[in-house]
């Protein structure tokens, strides 16, 4: 265990954000399960007693008849954002206090940087690069996160959990988003930040970046696995195998929908349907090349003249 | 103490007060008003009354009125939902990053004063904030932090917003138009890596921009980008960086779109969302629950 490496990357300026990030995910993702925990008991509570339902406020926060459902935002409201600002001001004050800015070297295109890496917040992506095309990693994959993201509200045709945290409510639409956030994307910043070292091999956290290391891992091409040859049986293997995996997730998944998620099924239309379940197999596409990757040094699935996927 | 004026007689030295009625200092005093007086003729004055609009004193319509009457307050309304001032409900996370967008752009404007986006200019222009202008260092930190605590508020945000169910009915398009500002809030920070002109820049911009080469048809490394006639001299990284590598096009061209160009459309779309978040029925909770039960498809 290499001590002296994990500070020099835990302490490097530009991961100290990261190390918020570390943090603060987390809690977050907490509180949102703690204040949905209070109103699933709620919720729970009212299904049971029926004239509870008539005269209960429906919050979990205290009421009594007669209180206003409403408060002025002067000074309620304004005093909690006065304060915010000044804590935010004191706090970005004191961490600009501490912590330089970091600055390199005059760029330099004759030296490269070993590794070289993109802002962290793109790091996510860059790892996706390990796994995919550039194409792909860089240019399709980002645009689909923006077009799902968009999507989500035209998808999401569960009328419940509008406004208020919930779990029993929406289990599939937040095991969904969280997946997507807190593994595929801040899981893998992580990664990218803490674990790519030199050449953008994979180091632990605590092994020491050897910046001579030699990568002997040989990674496979699915269809050499399977011994296929020519030119026109590759792009058949892998058309078939890509197209099958697709239709194998989605067949999957249209089956658990329909025998556990009947009540979603029949509230969206076939377009709405077929976007989400798009989504879902491209989601589980990378999930599938990831492991495939990391755990059975398999790199593509389709080898093409033009595009590898 | 003559002050030099010799033909001005010296004044006295004991002041003028009980002793001496006839004194200047009695006859101010008689004439003096309160404390309360003054501030009621101060409000009846044509000027204060141009400025403020409404009363000052406790009252509820004076508290709607100091944010509705408020230019900078007015986008919030006069009341709202009792529960949604809790913390734990939106976690200020919107507002926050708002927040640090505002810090960003005045710490962002006093850079601009100190830099010339050229090469070996911008280099040296880091160099001098850091070491010669009076707290040149703690601007630059300051707006480098708030960049990257902005990125971490925003997806915070997001999360709330998505956990919460706040961007369900009438607020989809509202959704949309933050998933846009999340995209310009990281493209407004990448940009402005590259303008330092070092090598921790220099690299991630070359790595980032590198994506763009792979870009389906209109990239000269992406599928069927050659076929269409793309080289490295016209395809859309070309475009993004004003020549074939990072250079000092590239470095005016991130300084454009950090300084001018994503400020703007970022500040446009910022307000089409504060503006939809009113018309769309305000903060959407907490909401009262409901029950599975209580829906009729």
């Amino acid at each position: 265990m290499d001590w002296h490496q994990v500070w020099e990357l835990v302490s490097l300026p530009d991961n100290v954000p990261i190390v918020l990030l570390l943090l603060m995910v987390p809690f977050y993702t907490w509180l949102a399960f703690r204040e949905a925990g209070r109103n699933d008991r709620l919720i729970a509570e009212l299904e049971r007693d029926p004239d509870m339902r008539k005269t209960h406020h429906r919050v979990p926060y205290p009421w009594k008849p007669g209180w206003p459902k409403t408060v002025h935002v002067w000074p309620h409201l304004l005093k909690r954002e006065f304060l915010a600002a000044i804590i935010v001001t004191v706090v970005m004050i004191v961490w600009s206090i501490c912590l330089d800015a970091p600055l390199e070297e005059p760029a330099n295109p004759s030296l490269t940087m070993n590794p070289s890496k993109a802002p962290w917040y793109f790091l996510g992506l860059q790892e996706l690069l390990v796994y995919f095309d550039p194409w792909i990693a860089g240019v399709v994959l980002p645009s689909i996160i923006l077009m799902g993201l968009m999507a989500i509200p035209y998808i999401d045709v569960n009328p419940l959990g509008n406004g208020y945290y919930t779990w029993k409510q929406r289990k599939f639409a937040i095991a969904t988003f969280l997946f997507g956030f807190l593994v595929l994307w801040v899981l893998l910043v992580i990664i990218g930040t803490f674990i790519r070292g030199p050449g953008w091999l994979w180091f632990n956290l605590g092994e020491t970046w050897d910046h001579h290391r030699v990568d002997h891992q040989v990674n496979y091409d699915l269809h050499e696995l399977f011994g296929v040859t020519g030119a026109w049986q590759v792009i058949a293997f892998g058309a078939a195998f890509v197209g099958g995996f697709c239709a194998i997730v989605g067949g999957i998944t249209h089956l658990w929908v329909v025998k556990c998620m009947p009540l979603m099924r029949k509230r969206m239309s076939l377009v709405q349907y077929a976007t989400m379940l798009q989504l879902w197999v491209l989601m589980m596409l990378v999930v599938a090349k990831i492991i495939a990757r990391l755990g059975f040094t398999v790199k593509n699935f389709l080898v093409t003249p033009w595009f590898n996927i | 103490m003559s002050h030099g004026h010799d033909e001005v007689p010296p004044e006295p030295e004991t002041p003028a007060g009980e002793g001496n009625p006839g004194g200047l200092f009695t006859k101010l005093r008689a004439k003096a008003k309160s404390p309360a007086q003054l501030q009621a003729e101060l409000k009846n004055t044509q000027v204060w009354k141009s400025i403020f609009r409404h009363k000052l004193d406790d009252s509820a319509r004076n508290r709607s009125l100091a944010v509705l009457s408020s230019v900078f307050l007015h986008l919030h309304p006069a009341r709202v939902n009792r529960d949604a001032v809790r913390y734990n409900f939106t976690w200020g996370m919107g507002g926050i990053t708002f927040y640090l967008f505002v810090l960003l752009t005045l710490t962002g404007t006093l850079l601009m004063f100190y830099f010339h986006p050229s090469k070996g200019e911008a280099y040296r222009d880091i160099m001098f904030l850091q070491h010669d202008v009076p707290f040149g260092n703690l601007l630059r930190n300051m707006h480098r932090w708030c960049a990257h605590a902005m990125v971490i508020t925003t997806w915070l945000h997001m999360m709330r917003v998505f956990m919460s169910g706040s961007y369900k009915p009438p607020r989809e398009f509202n959704w949309n138009i933050g998933v846009l500002l999340l995209l310009f809030t990281m493209l407004l920070s990448f940009t402005g890596y590259l303008l330092p002109d070092d090598q921790l820049g220099f690299w991630a911009v070359t790595v980032g921009t590198n994506m763009a080469r792979a870009t389906p048809v209109m990239g000269h490394e992406g599928p069927f980008g050659p076929e269409l006639g793309f080289t490295a001299f016209n395809d859309v990284r070309f475009a993004l960086l004003g020549g074939s590598v990072v250079d000092a096009n590239a470095l005016l061209r991130a300084y454009i779109w950090h300084c001018i160009a994503i400020p703007i459309i970022a500040s446009v779309l910022l307000i089409v969302h504060f503006w939809r978040i009113r018309k769309d029925g305000a903060i959407s909770g907490p909401a009262p629950v409901m029950l599975a039960s209580e829906i009729t498809d």
